[in-house]
């Protein structure tokens, strides 16, 4: 008899495996959303209402009890995001443009994107420690400059890496052009390659933002907190992320409170980056 | 100039280079105390008594791993039924959203999911979940003691199934990629000879991206190590070495989150930095395997193209 | 190798779009050797809103060779992949009309569509060996459906190899990975992997596209044995290689079936002129 057929029992069970596992990978879906929606909707639910106090957005931390906002700590974030992009940026864009352009498959450059690759993995709590030993506590005090450090040590990784995959995409027909043209290679790769990889390079530098954006844990030990609102980059400033951890973890019903309306901040903000980065990747491809 | 600017990326890629080197070096010399105090017998110690100044690293890296472990062993099945879902089985107009919504829920910050975990998870689990797990699979003979023990919400199950949360949008959203890079006849010549989608994704889908499945693996392992929030806020700090899972432990990031700033002496001071310095060399061991795995994998199907 | 014409005698007397009307009187006598495998009744197939394949109607004649030619977009591999519903992979595609074998249409059948594909074996354009052992390639196919013992599973494997004419070359790596085969190896191990659940049509969709001509040479000696066993259609974007192998030959053109005939009649005195000039290389 043809095996083929469907009274085969080894065909008909293999179909019923087949049909349910498929039914468990569907479920594995569900599953995996059901968890992720309860979270976001959860966020939302609790964030919302606090988002919706204009008090939140001009008033400083409260005291235990008291009623307040998170102004400085969204200034003071603002303000080490944005400093620790403008540490991290060049530095990994250099070593990426070393890595695609001069390195190449050189041992250096292949030691390198090894050891970046580690960075990039490491967890940003022992970049939190690293940056205290090495200038907290020669210092003695902790610092908005030390936490911008620590942040723009998490960039660098991120950029290095995407400059050296975007640099890479550049077709080396472009660079001989150039070169036939007896362009010397600095300019070369200012005017010819980086801008043929802008938008990649800037994707990964939105990206950057997003991870550096909601970080807390290399911030708790550099940036620490400030109950007050301080511009001083030698004096510890507040933060969303440590607010947010220091109100959640107390009992006090309206720093709670405060804490559900900061985690509702920065995952909007970390999320706008992202679909931000999307839209300006899409648009260059 | 042209040798300035070649000069200037090459300092730069060294000072990455350096950066690393100088991050091994401040752990170290930031641990010296109690690495001369215990040498190797820190990692094998239970003790953590900030009184008596007293310190063993055995508990944190035991919750680390444990939680590491839990979270690896819900995730990994369930990113792979994702995967599976998006490339094989999804009609196509919900590919994309359903793709854009698994890579955006990668990017939330970890903070968001201990909250969730502590203020809505544990309770619930605490009333409904936990009671009828330690009613049941407590009772099985050694297995139970697993699942033994009081209901408190928090503990290191708890914290594991946190972090495979956070951790499935992560590998989901490699194994998606990487499976859709199969070649589209490859699968077609085993639905050629009458295999089911299943039998097409595990047989051949799968061996063919084992490569880049590790990869997502490991990534998501890597994050779970050293997740610092999203067990800070569920896992208990507790210092007590528990065979229950149920327990409230504390991982090598929470402690470290947790006491970091309220140390006092420079015995617990050198005692933490360890720590951190234990985590680092985790997660590099980590990466440097999976990196050496992936090489060999590579070497052995070199003849194929 | 054997590239003579088909006798007069035994020239199709199948249906054809050309030759619609009914057969006469004289070709009833052979009509019982060539008898359809494949009956295609006014087939059409859409690509989402763009119509690939307009009304062919045609019979595939068993244990014969039938090759499939003409320009690239002509649908000459669309019209192949309807045959064991590779199509229904895709979402986006569909096919109307009929496709019976054996008295069934496979487009409508409620039978489950793994077992249509597992009696239709199919060999793609590129080879494509499993990530796996040379042996398990093959055993990959035939555990499908038959629970064979150890023995039984060598016996077949060879024998599976040895009709793709591959034995030789392999017996001594049955577990190195297929992948480690040169091109026309393994795409007849692709070949091998098809024969060994023993279907009853082995479609080729270009199987020597990516091969080089010795490669190219040793399959198309490989299709030429086994038609003896099994109904062969291949799709050729080369025609000498479709004069070298087929009996009969299909000419197609931006969706519709142009010519079809004995091959002999194809290349030599072809009755459209669209097809004298595809094949005299006027196209254009």
């Amino acid at each position: 008899m043809n095996p083929v057929d469907a009274s085969n029992p080894l065909y008909r069970s293999r179909r019923r495996l087949n049909f349910f596992l498929l039914t468990v990978s569907g479920a594995a879906l569900l599953f995996g959303l059901f968890w992720l929606t309860w979270i976001l909707g959860n966020l939302l639910y609790e964030g919302g209402n606090a988002l919706a106090r204009a008090t939140l957005y001009y008033q400083m931390t409260p005291p235990p009890g008291g009623d307040g906002g998170l102004a400085n700590a969204i200034v003071g974030s603002l303000i080490m995001v944005t400093a620790g992009t403008l540490i991290g940026t060049p530095i990994g864009i250099l070593a990426g443009t070393y890595l695609a352009e001069y390195g190449r498959g050189g041992w250096l450059a292949n030691a390198t994107r090894f050891l970046n690759d580690v960075l990039l993995s490491a967890p940003s709590i022992v970049i939190g420690l690293f940056v205290y030993s090495v200038y907290v506590a020669q210092v003695g005090h902790f610092s908005a400059w030390a936490g911008s450090i620590a942040l723009g040590l998490l960039v660098i990784p991120v950029v290095v890496r995407t400059t050296d995959d975007m640099l890479k995409l550049v077709p080396d027909s472009l660079r001989e052009a150039a070169m036939a043209l007896g362009c010397p290679m600095w300019r070369m790769v200012m005017f010819i390659t980086y801008r043929a990889a802008r938008t990649g390079i800037l994707t990964g530098i939105l990206l950057a933002v997003a991870r550096i954006s909601g970080e807390t844990a290399p911030l708790l030990f550099t940036a620490l907190n400030n109950q007050f609102w301080s511009m001083d980059m030698n004096a510890p400033m507040a933060n969303l992320p440590v607010v947010i951890f220091q109100f959640a973890m107390s009992p006090y019903e309206d720093w709670r409170r405060l804490a559900w309306g900061g985690a509702a901040l920065i995952t909007i903000a970390v999320l706008l980056l992202n679909i931000l980065a999307r839209a300006l990747f899409r648009k260059s491809q | 100039m042209d040798v300035a600017f070649a000069w200037l990326t090459r300092s730069f890629a060294f000072l990455v280079f350096s950066i690393l080197a100088a991050i091994l070096v401040s752990l170290v010399i930031g641990s010296q105390l109690t690495l001369e105090k215990y040498g190797f017998s820190f990692l094998w110690t239970a003790e953590w008594n900030p009184v008596t100044e007293e310190f063993g690293a055995l508990v944190p890296i035991f919750g680390t791993v444990v939680t590491s472990l839990i979270a690896m062993l819900i995730g990994v099945p369930v990113s792979f039924g994702i995967a599976l879902f998006l490339t094989e089985l999804s009609p196509n107009w919900l590919k994309r959203p359903l793709g854009t919504a698994i890579e955006l829920l990668a990017a939330i910050p970890s903070i968001i999911y201990g909250m969730w975990g502590l203020f809505v998870f544990a309770p619930l689990f605490q009333t409904h979940i936990q009671p009828f797990l330690i009613g049941t699979l407590g009772h099985i003979p050694f297995f139970g003691a697993l699942f033994a023990g009081p209901p408190l919400g928090i503990g290191m199950f708890t914290a594991g199934i946190v972090l495979s949360i956070m951790v499935i949008p992560f590998i989901a959203a490699v194994m998606r990629d990487v499976f859709e890079l199969v070649p589209p006849l490859l699968k077609e010549s085993a639905y050629g000879l009458g295999a089911t989608t299943w039998e097409v994704v595990w047989r051949v889908v799968l061996p063919y991206t084992k490569v880049g499945v590790i990869g997502g693996i490991m990534l998501g392992l890597g994050r779970a190590l050293g997740e610092t929030m999203a067990v800070t806020f569920v896992i208990g700090n507790a210092h007590r070495l528990a065979t229950s899972l149920m327990a409230p432990g504390n991982s090598i990031a929470s402690s470290l989150a947790n006491e970091f700033t309220e140390a006092v002496g420079d015995v617990y001071f050198s005692a933490l930095i360890e720590l951190g310095l234990i985590l680092f060399l985790i997660t590099t061991v980590v990466l440097a395997l999976s990196k050496l795995l992936l090489m060999k994998l590579a070497r052995g199907e070199g003849s194929q193209t | 190798m054997d590239t003579s014409a088909v006798p007069a005698a035994q020239r199709p007397t199948i249906h054809t779009a050309v030759r619609a009307t009914a057969p006469s009187d004289a070709d009833v006598e052979p009509r019982q050797a060539l008898r359809p495998k494949l009956s295609i009744r006014s087939l059409n197939f859409y690509y989402g809103g763009f119509q690939a394949i307009k009304n062919v109607t045609m019979d595939i004649p068993e244990r014969k060779v039938t090759a499939f030619i003409g320009p690239s977009g002509c649908g000459k591999s669309t019209l192949l992949r309807t045959f064991n519903r590779m199509y229904a992979l895709y979402p986006e595609q569909r096919a109307e009309g009929e496709i019976l074998m054996d008295g069934e249409n496979l487009l409508t059948t409620k039978r489950d569509v793994s077992l249509i594909r597992a009696r239709i074996g199919m060999v793609f354009q590129k080879p494509t060996p499993f990530p796996m052992s040379i042996f398990d390639n093959i055993a990959f196919g035939v555990n499908l459906f038959e629970n064979l013992g150890r023995r039984d599973m060598a016996e077949r494997v060879e024998w599976a190899l040895t009709r793709a004419a591959l034995w030789n070359e392999v017996k001594d790596k049955l577990n190195q990975s297929g992948q480690s085969l040169s091109g026309g190896q393994q795409q007849r191990l692709c070949i091998a992997r098809c024969i060994a659940i023993k279907p009853d049509v082995l479609l080729l969709d270009e199987p020597c596209s990516a091969l080089d001509p010795i490669s190219t040479a040793k399959v198309e000696e490989l299709i030429h044995e086994l038609k003896t066993d099994y109904t062969v259609v291949i799709v050729t974007h080369n025609m000498q290689q479709a004069a070298r192998v087929s009996d009969f030959t299909a000419y197609m053109y931006l969706g519709e079936m142009i010519e079809y005939d004995a091959t002999d009649i194809i290349f030599i005195k072809p009755k459209r002129q669209a097809t004298e000039d595809y094949i005299t290389g006027r196209f254009g």
